[in-house]
């Protein structure tokens, strides 16, 4: 038995060894996990990422066998998803693997932006680390958009009708851009037929390079960690961080424990609560696209509320959508407009916690105003919100240079 | 790359032409995939007018028809609504229809050819969704002093029931109103102007 496995296990490095004189195979292994120190102290809100990448190879999946059923044609696109529903073996369990992933994708996205904030990983030398990602999350809510128009329900419908006509507010061109995002005088067949190739392969291939250049940016000075120190400022003799361990086996066996953990949950609500009551998928979809009739209630899916909340308080057109794109844009200046000298939460004492919870509130109660009917006290309430969640960065940007900071640790702490 | 015996002049002339030339050259390639998403010719060939039978209307009815992809509404208003209309002038932005995309011979608080038939394109000027009409008058959950009109349900503007715009609500602009003409008592058609009329 022993020598069998010897033999097997000598056959396998000398076909190793041919790989490698033609692709550098063990180099590269060697290289982004087990030659690549990361910091020992990583928690929770280090799954994130390593998630991310996992939703997004099942939304890849998923949309490729969607893909195979789906007819992107205003005739035959409510019924081909039904189909899918009804007909195809297996076909519901795919559409809503899709789906969930769908919100599950923005659920690990703004909790991997939140961990930025809390220990500043958008902070000097990982300012286009963070700007990367910014770029995904772009692509990402396009990306949403796209797609939900594609089951030509309801929603997708005057879905698509509020959210083109946001470009028709800019003066002068807003009008033509309109039309030429349509590709007709209203949205239509041709519509449709564009943001099906958009969704399927423009999209998700500018998204697959951001990845890659997201992950090529952060291997290039290693992750920050909950303290928001430098870890490679302490190197042993062999030039390792003293607060490093290899990549792999560390932490691919905590990710992978992260996986199975993010798996119970997401096969629970895509198995029992696809629809999340509504909030995955929105009951007006259920009802093909009709030109004439407006649902009465309409809202976009509840990733998007907190920004279309901030649309709904400016009591202007061109307004609300220049507050609307701002409130993305502001994030992209994160690392510009935080101009404190530690990174993490912990040794930046109690300012920056009231004002990243005011925010954190901010956005969490205009998403769920975002969703509602909309009373005028409601709309008052978005304006007080709206205007927290820009103070946010004003006051970031004046406080955090000269506000009082503890003393940073050199190593990191459990 | 070596720059012994090297013409550096020549070298930065010919880098600057060919990026220059190639830039124009991908310019141009760029042009036939843009301008692809322009409307095609089968989507701009159908907008032909469209002939509304508004001989069974009842007073107070909205029959809703499509023009040109839009949602055209012809409501039948009955002599309280059109006697209505005035009240509520001080609450409206452009109660004159001063600053409204509408053809010259409409004017007025009516804004129609004949004062019973509103012919309007029911379009939000805000983001294109469809309001509601609400004709009662009476207090409603978004407004207590209504006096009936169109409310959109998408993001709370309000109109009146000459399609004039609201106060203090996200649409900037009155309803359009469509160039339309009456072929007889019983006929309007949508996209056509009266005779004579501009």
């Amino acid at each position: 038995m022993a020598r069998f496995t010897d033999s097997v296990n000598r056959q396998a490095s000398a076909l190793l060894g041919w790989f490698d004189k033609r692709l550098p195979v063990t180099a590269f292994w060697n290289n982004v996990m087990t030659g690549y120190m990361a910091p020992k102290n990583f928690n929770f809100w280090y799954y994130m990422g390593s998630l991310a990448l996992l939703v997004l190879v099942i939304q890849i999946l998923s949309g490729i066998f969607l893909a195979m059923y789906y007819k992107p044609s205003a005739a035959e696109a409510f019924a081909s998803v039904e189909y899918i529903m009804r007909d195809v073996d297996w076909g519901w369990l795919i559409r809503y693997m899709h789906t969930t992933g769908a919100s599950f994708f923005f659920i690990l996205v703004y909790l991997h932006m939140f961990r930025s904030l809390l220990y500043g990983s958008h902070k000097a030398p990982r300012e286009l680390l963070w700007v990367f990602g910014m770029l995904i999350y772009v692509l990402l809510m396009a990306e949403a958009f796209l797609g939900y128009i594609l089951p030509w329900g309801q929603m997708s419908y005057w879905g698509a009708q509020v959210i083109i006509n946001l470009f028709g507010a800019l003066p002068k061109i807003g009008e033509p851009l309109t039309q030429w995002i349509r590709g007709d005088y209203f949205i239509s067949d041709a519509t449709l037929n564009r943001f099906f190739a958009l969704h399927v392969i423009a999209v998700p291939l500018a998204l697959l390079g951001l990845v890659l250049l997201h992950l090529v940016a952060l291997r290039e000075n290693g992750s920050n960690n909950p303290d928001g120190i430098e870890i490679k400022a302490n190197k042993d003799v062999d030039g390792k961080p003293l607060d490093g361990i290899p990549f792999h086996p560390y932490y691919t066996v905590k990710d992978i424990f992260g996986v199975g953990m993010f798996l119970i949950i997401f096969c629970f609500v895509l198995f029992f609560w696809p629809e999340a009551g509504g909030m995955f998928l929105e009951h007006d979809n259920f009802f093909p696209a009709d030109p004439l009739v407006t649902p009465t209630h309409i809202k976009p899916v509840w990733y998007f509320t907190p920004f279309y909340a901030i649309l709904k308080a400016v009591p202007n057109k061109l307004g609300g959508v220049i507050m609307m794109g701002a409130s993305v844009f502001v994030l992209f200046l994160l690392p510009w407009l935080d101009r404190s000298p530690v990174k993490s939460i912990r040794y930046r004492g109690a300012w920056y916690k009231i004002l990243l919870a005011l925010f954190t509130i901010a956005f969490v109660r205009l998403g769920l105003l975002g969703m509602a009917e909309g009373t005028p006290a409601q709309t008052w309430e978005m304006r007080v919100w709206t205007l927290v969640y820009f103070m946010f960065f004003v006051l970031l940007f004046f406080m955090s240079p000269k506000a009082k900071t503890k003393p940073v640790p050199d190593r990191v702490t459990h | 790359m070596s720059s012994d015996g090297v013409n550096k002049g020549r070298r930065r002339f010919l880098v600057a032409t060919t990026s220059v030339v190639g830039g124009i050259g991908a310019g141009f390639a760029a042009v036939p995939f843009i301008k692809s998403w322009m409307p095609s010719a089968r989507a701009q060939a159908v907008g032909a007018p469209v002939q509304v039978n508004i001989g069974k209307l009842k007073e107070g009815q909205l029959l809703k028809v499509q023009w040109r992809g839009q949602t055209v509404g012809v409501l039948r208003r009955t002599p309280e609504m059109i006697a209505n209309l005035p009240k509520v002038d001080d609450a409206l932005s452009d109660p004159q229809s001063a600053d409204a995309e509408q053809p010259e011979y409409i004017h007025g608080e009516e804004r129609a050819l004949n004062p019973e038939f509103l012919v309007v394109n029911m379009h939000c000027t805000h983001l294109g969704c469809i309001p509601q009409m609400i004709p009662q008058v009476g207090p409603q959950p978004f407004d207590e002093n209504w006096n009936g009109g169109f409310y959109c349900p998408c993001h709370k503007s309000k109109f009146d029931l000459s399609g004039r715009v609201y106060k203090g609500v996200p649409a900037p602009a009155n309803l359009r109103i469509p160039p339309y003409s009456f072929l007889d008592e019983r006929t309007v058609m949508i996209g056509v102007s009266p005779q004579g009329a501009v």
